[in-house]
């Protein structure tokens, strides 16, 4: 009797695990599925933008009259940023495709500065149409090559999860179709970009300086040590590492670290001339004893005993017990954009904590500041009327194009919000719009 | 009638004496602390410098105790009304001439904010507090904020932005110096300015396969703060990894491709690379 019991209650625990066992299952697959659907619908949609922006650049190169064009363009950069983001979703981290992506974007930055053009005035030039033609073709094949992949990955059934299981063990020999597929696309890719060097769209989405104008001859790693101690304010050398930088840094650098019980400090230092790049000082910091106003002062003089003159300060914010100030290089009352320099100050005893001059040394040089060709007066007027103006500088940033233009600088204010206005101080022209925020609402008190 | 003369005169009087003291009391208490006070100020004296240029009707914005913009127009504005120096700083005679002009009902202000209400604090008896709906309660006395009820944030970027940053950041390189947790948020950072990735932090964190504390599910550990200081480090322009779109573990990488990109440096455990 007890051993039928006994039967009994373990079939039925039998049978009820093997119903949970089996809608853990159901439940797995379908979010297996779930995900199997997001990327395939990245995929296909992928392949359809490539198809519909070959078509369109296609029709781009037909057209002649220019209000036509514009509008033209701007749809060509909408739908290179739609693959872009398609390209994004799926599981490629593995795979080389970046190629592929900067080709998208080569396309799109192209597309997006010819169109915010005013092609009435400066019509495409012969350069700029030979390009476009190069682009049609370009991305003729690597639709072709997409439609292919798609192809194949239809007919036989391929899925995304069994790609990323392909590239996470590639010992294992699997069906690698897509993956093959996808490498010839970015090899076809590859060999596109060498041929479009000589055209003008590679490398002119911003225009480095990459620290051409340091000065100085080449420190040794002795003499960084020397000089990183003095900045960090240390005495024994024990404590101090340093690295130097590998094929990939911009210039050659040192790295120097070093640790003792209550501070922690990382520098980097330029090669030649030994200037502090980047600084960095991590300790716990107590109450607030100082004013940013404070923190203000003792960031300027620090900047000063590296000889960075001629700074002003643009913007202050106090986080959570240390202050972040930001300088610009001025001369004769210009303020430099490129020139920036950031520096982190402790609230409780005003110890900096930081510098940021990368952008400056990257950038900085003996400029030639032209003097502005229209009057402050002229360029207020191209301002929105809407917007009252309330303090006006003048100032060189980077335009659209990577240039650096001198601009009238005008912040004003449009009912609650500030926004921050350049003009190009020679030919009028409304540079950037910038709405200025910087502070929210405390959403999490312990943030 | 001589009679109820008398009481009405007599009730103008109790009621100017009344209205005397009050402003008497108000004007005694608690002025600014001796500190100068500028743009990106957070605490009390940003407090009591709102309600006081609200008072006098230059800033219309919320009392929040954070030194923005609006509360920098607002302190031009009353300098130039008030014939001074046009800087946008709160120094002393700036702040003297407020305490002058203006009233601070500290208790009722305070009151207010602690209790989450829409309120404003105008002069010639318009304050008033609606309880709002939801209440908000600032329990969090030990933060250097006080009682203010809004923050710092870098240009550009929300609190959520560095909310996720900062998660990614802990579950990628919690075990890392600090400087090599700027430099992870540095390279998020990196990503979204490069045309290869995606645009904004949410798209470069979850484009699949590029972090791996995203893929085993790590990046939902509750973060330090040290994360969060690394991620405003970053995003106020530090950035330890010399424009890096890349890093790796060399101890774990799988990838055979991550090895031919150029490295720029290692820091920690971390190899990073362009």
């Amino acid at each position: 009797m007890i051993r039928w019991i006994l039967i009994g209650v373990l079939s039925l625990g039998l049978v009820g695990t093997g119903v949970w066992g089996y809608m853990e299952h159901q439940e797995k697959n379908a979010i297996l599925i779930q995900a199997e659907n997001t990327y395939q619908r990245s995929f296909h949609e992928l392949t359809y933008h490539m198809d519909l922006l070959n078509d369109q650049i296609g029709t781009a190169l037909a057209m002649n009259s220019t209000e036509r064009l514009s509008p033209q363009f701007v749809e060509i950069w909408r739908l290179t940023s739609e693959a872009l983001s398609n390209v994004g979703q799926l599981p490629l981290g593995l795979l080389p495709f970046n190629k592929t992506e900067e080709f998208l974007s080569d396309i799109g930055d192209f597309t997006y500065r010819t169109a915010v053009r005013n092609l009435e005035n400066s019509p495409l030039t012969e350069e700029e149409t030979e390009t476009l033609q190069e682009l049609y073709i370009q991305s003729g094949d690597i639709k072709n090559e997409l439609r292919e992949v798609q192809h194949i990955a239809l007919e036989n059934n391929l899925r995304w999860m069994d790609v990323q299981v392909a590239l996470a063990n590639q010992d294992e020999q699997m069906d690698n179709t897509i993956i093959d597929g996808l490498k010839t696309v970015e090899k076809s890719v590859e060999e596109y970009t060498e041929g479009n060097t000589q055209s003008s769209i590679i490398g002119t989405s911003s225009k480095d300086h990459s620290y051409k104008y340091l000065t100085g001859k080449e420190i040794s790693e002795q003499e960084a040590i020397d000089k990183s101690k003095k900045i960090f304010n240390v005495e024994n050398d024990e404590n101090i590492t340093i690295a130097e930088s590998g094929d990939g840094s911009d210039i050659p650098l040192y790295s120097i670290s070093y640790n003792n019980d209550e501070k922690r400090g990382y520098m980097d230092m330029s090669k030649q001339g030994g200037y502090p790049l980047s600084l960095l000082v991590t300790r716990d910091i107590g109450e607030n004893k100082i004013s940013l106003n404070e923190g203000a002062e003792n960031a300027l003089d620090y900047l000063e005993s590296f000889d960075l003159d001629n700074m002003s300060l643009i913007g202050s914010s106090e986080y959570n017990r240390v202050g972040v100030y930001s300088f610009l290089y001025t001369e004769n009352d210009v303020r430099v954009y490129s020139d920036a320099v950031e520096v982190k100050v402790a609230l409780d005893n005003g110890e900096i904590l930081g510098l940021a001059a990368n952008n400056y040394y990257m950038n900085h040089t003996d400029r030639d500041i032209p003097s502005p060709e229209i009057s402050e007066e002229e360029a207020k007027k191209v301002v929105n009327p809407n917007v009252e103006i309330q303090e006006e500088f003048l100032a060189i940033i980077d335009n659209d194009l990577g240039e650096e233009v001198l601009t009238y600088e005008f912040l004003g204010t449009l009912d609650n919000d500030t926004y921050r206005i350049f003009i190009n101080a020679m030919n009028g022209m409304e540079e950037k719009v910038e709405k200025l925020d910087g502070t929210e609402i405390n959403y999490a008190s312990n943030f | 009638m001589a009679y109820r003369r008398i009481t009405f005169l007599l009730m103008i009087v109790s009621l100017s004496f009344f209205g005397l003291q009050g402003e008497s009391s108000t004007k005694t208490v608690n002025a600014f602390s001796s500190q100068v006070i500028q743009q990106g100020a957070v605490g009390d004296d940003v407090i009591e410098l709102q309600s006081r240029l609200q008072y006098l009707g230059f800033y219309n914005g919320k009392i929040d105790g954070v030194f923005g913009w609006g509360t920098y127009w607002a302190l031009r504005n009353f300098q130039y009304e008030f014939g001074m120096e046009i800087d946008g700083l709160a120094g002393q005679t700036t702040k003297d001439k407020l305490v002058s002009a203006s009233n601070y009902d500290e208790g009722y202000v305070k009151e207010n904010i602690n209790q989450g209400t829409d309120f404003t604090h105008y002069g010639g008896g318009e304050q008033k507090g609606t309880p709002s709906g939801e209440n908000t309660t600032n329990t969090d006395t030990e933060s250097t904020g006080g009682n203010a009820t809004a923050v710092n944030v870098p240009q550009g970027y929300s609190q959520n932005d560095i909310q996720l940053m900062a998660n990614a950041v802990y579950g990628e390189a919690r075990g890392e110096p600090y400087e090599g947790q700027v430099a992870v948020a540095a390279v998020i950072l990196n990503r979204i300015e490069s045309p290869t990735f995606p645009n904004n932090a949410s798209g470069v964190i979850f484009e699949p396969r590029a972090f791996t504390a995203v893929a085993d599910g790590q990046i939902w550990l509750e973060p330090n703060d040290k994360a969060r200081e690394a991620v405003i480090d970053a995003i106020n322009g530090w950035d330890p990894t010399g424009n890096a779109t890349y890093y790796f573990n060399p101890d774990t990488a799988t990838s055979d491709w991550i090895w031919t990109r150029p490295q720029i440096k290692k820091i920690g455990k971390h190899i990073f690379c362009k």
